[in-house]
């Protein structure tokens, strides 16, 4: 029996490799400079999506919220093997917090309309708060399967998935549809396939066609180009507020509640260790200096 | 006693036994709530389990709420958070805290999302303070202090209007106060119905090491090397792992010798950890040992011979003799934490 899988994703900054080229003279992260990649589990989760559609069939629907940029991470999944992307973009979603971010997810997934398994990564790297899968869950109104790392079974409406922790495995059967947020140990993803990337190498957002207007000036007009994208099935959907019908008071910075009220730098220290006096003051002032580091 | 600012606590129970970091919120929940001039609330869910209140008091609770059903037993989503919200809703804390623990992680973003609330993930420490937004003061504000953007940064969040105030919290951080055994509390019971959409996920099967034993997701690990020669020397690596709430390690050969329990066996053979912080007693730093712990945050290595290897993966070497300096560690950490 076919699944309709819809795998929600996230472009994130690399945090996991700062070089020095990212690194401002203060020894502070400078955002621009870091490459903005697929977040790790995301990928993870949607290749347990493309694996549910190898072996039972169905769809594997990928969408992520984002800026144009964003669009990257949805050719990635085409070449993948998604069968639709979908992005979500539109000014009134900037300064969305978790709680937020997960109102427009839920909005969006709705009006894909009939799913079985939405499926996302368990945390993303640029916040590791791992809150918005749980989130979009409860919108939804459907049980979530956190730390999912194998789907054992699908049938008679029901999955059954093996969930792993730092202190051992769980095994869990869910009724359909359900949410499951899936770690990184659960599979190696499969890696782009040239033959998809022949056959999707032209997909672009609209929000995209200035930009490629200017690299194939054959093109005339944006409605041209556009109609020579969606006859080639080229073209990726942007969806605003208003197509997915949010309410806006429950977006942005108006639908988050909570305030980031300040952010202090921790200065990166260089890899070369220090070497503390081996006194009673000299070990307090390094015990003094991991408690304000809140890593005692 | 300020009621409208109660302080409530999830307190995580696994047959029977309080998960540590719960105890640690009991006693963060104390000061809060002695800071709000109002009452600390526990939740304690489970079945039979009446009899965990009393330790639950012991370490800071006012008032305890307990859900007691069998399908409560052991943790599954949809049972436990309808229970939260419906009495979130009825009596709207100002603060809800629970551990940053798989359970904690899993049920917080469910309860925030329903009572659309903020919530603050992994916190590593929390204070009371004044928040201020355009002409509007907000005073008493829960500070909510966490490390953010790969760990570059440390982000104070506040949740100023749609409360309760949400957090979880990383195991290790707060201090556990010694439970006081004078204290006396309430405890009220829940009613709880459950219909068929809260129970539509069941536990097939469980394969759980048990939660005082967590040395693989520890955020400090204090572990001996055959330098601190004797099992009974062996005991001052757990002291300072229970003075620094960690967990104790060891290396192969301070197993073999007999100094602690297999199960205790950092290394290549044993368990890998990636703690916050890994404070290495006597141990020189065999390839094997530190192939399951070169991955930790921050390494302190104490060892009396200044080539032992272990300095070359350190980035604070104490060169001196532990018996010594674990004393001087444990005294200046009693003296500086709150």
């Amino acid at each position: 029996m076919p699944y309709n899988c819809i795998v929600l994703v996230k472009q994130v900054p690399d945090t996991a490799h700062i070089s020095g080229k990212a690194m401002k003279d203060d020894g502070t992260v400078n955002r621009a400079a870091l490459p903005a990649i697929f977040n790790p589990e995301d990928l993870n989760a949607l290749e347990m999506a493309l694996q549910v559609k190898d072996q039972y069939g169905g769809q594997v629907t990928v969408l992520t919220m984002g800026p144009a940029r964003a669009a990257d991470v949805l050719r990635d999944a085409l070449y993948r093997g998604a069968d639709r992307v979908i992005l979500l973009s539109d000014r009134k979603f900037a300064g969305s917090d978790t709680l937020a971010t997960s109102y427009a997810l839920k909005c969006a997934v709705e009006h894909i309309g009939a799913y079985d398994l939405v499926f996302c990564g368990r945390q993303a790297i640029d916040g590791d708060t791992a809150q918005v899968g749980p989130q979009v869950a409860e919108k939804l109104g459907i049980p979530q399967i956190t730390y999912a790392e194998t789907v054992q079974s699908l049938q008679d409406g029901e999955i059954t998935v093996q969930r792993a922790f730092p202190r051992g495995k769980e095994t869990v059967r869910c009724a359909l549809p359900c949410l499951l947020t899936v770690v990184g140990t659960a599979n190696q993803p499969r890696p782009p396939s040239v033959r998809r990337m022949i056959a999707s190498k032209l997909a672009a957002t609209p929000l995209e066609y200035p930009a490629l207007l200017k690299q194939w000036p054959e093109f005339e007009t944006v409605e041209a180009l556009d109609r020579y994208l969606a006859e080639r099935d080229q073209k990726i959907p942007v969806w605003t507020v208003a197509d997915i019908g949010a309410d806006e008071e429950n977006l942005g910075l108006d639908g988050s509640p909570t305030k980031v009220w300040k952010v202090d730098y921790v200065v990166l220290e260089t890899k070369e260790s220090r070497t503390v006096p081996t006194t009673q003051e000299g070990v307090s002032a390094l015990v003094n200096e991991l408690i304000q580091g809140h890593i005692l | 006693m300020n009621r409208d600012k109660e302080v409530w606590i999830f307190v995580e129970q696994e047959e029977g036994e309080i998960a540590a970091v719960s105890l640690e919120l009991l006693s963060k929940g104390r000061e809060l709530a002695e800071r709000l001039d109002s009452r600390v609330c526990a939740l304690l869910f489970g079945h039979d389990i009446a009899y965990l209140s009393e330790q639950v008091i012991e370490y800071g609770a006012d008032v305890v709420l307990l859900a007691d059903h069998p399908e409560l037993a052991s943790y599954r989503t949809l049972p436990y958070a309808k229970v939260v919200i419906d009495l979130v809703r009825a009596r709207q804390p100002y603060i809800l805290l629970l551990g940053a623990t798989p359970t904690g992680r899993d049920l917080a973003p469910r309860i925030a999302s329903a009572a659309r609330a903020g919530l603050t993930a992994d916190c590593t420490d929390l204070q009371i303070g004044e928040y201020r937004k355009k002409d509007r003061v907000y005073h008493d504000l829960l500070y909510q202090i966490r490390p953010a953007f790969g760990g570059n940064v440390i982000a104070t969040i506040v949740n100023p209007d749609m409360h309760p105030q949400l957090a979880t919290v990383r195991e290790g951080v707060m201090r556990m106060a010694q439970p006081d055994r004078t204290r006396k509390g309430e405890v009220e019971r829940v009613e709880t119905q459950f219909d068929a959409r809260d129970l539509a996920l069941q536990v097939v099967k469980r394969e759980m090491q048990p939660l005082c034993c967590d040395l693989k997701g520890a955020s400090i690990v204090v572990a001996g090397g055959s330098g601190v020669g004797s099992k009974e020397n062996f005991q001052l690596v757990f002291d300072l792992a229970q003075t620094l709430g960690g967990q104790v390690g060891a290396t192969r050969a301070a197993v073999d010798a007999g100094y602690v329990s297999q199960e205790h066996q950092v290394g290549q053979t044993g368990i890998t950890v990636r703690p916050r912080l890994y404070i290495a007693c006597g141990i020189s730093g065999t390839v094997q040992h530190r192939a399951g712990m070169d991955q930790s945050s921050k390494i302190i290595a104490i060892n009396s011979d200044p080539d032992a290897p272990i300095f070359q993966i350190a980035h604070y070497k104490i060169v001196g003799d532990l018996n010594e300096v674990i004393p001087w560690m444990i005294r200046a950490y009693h003296e500086n934490a709150k």
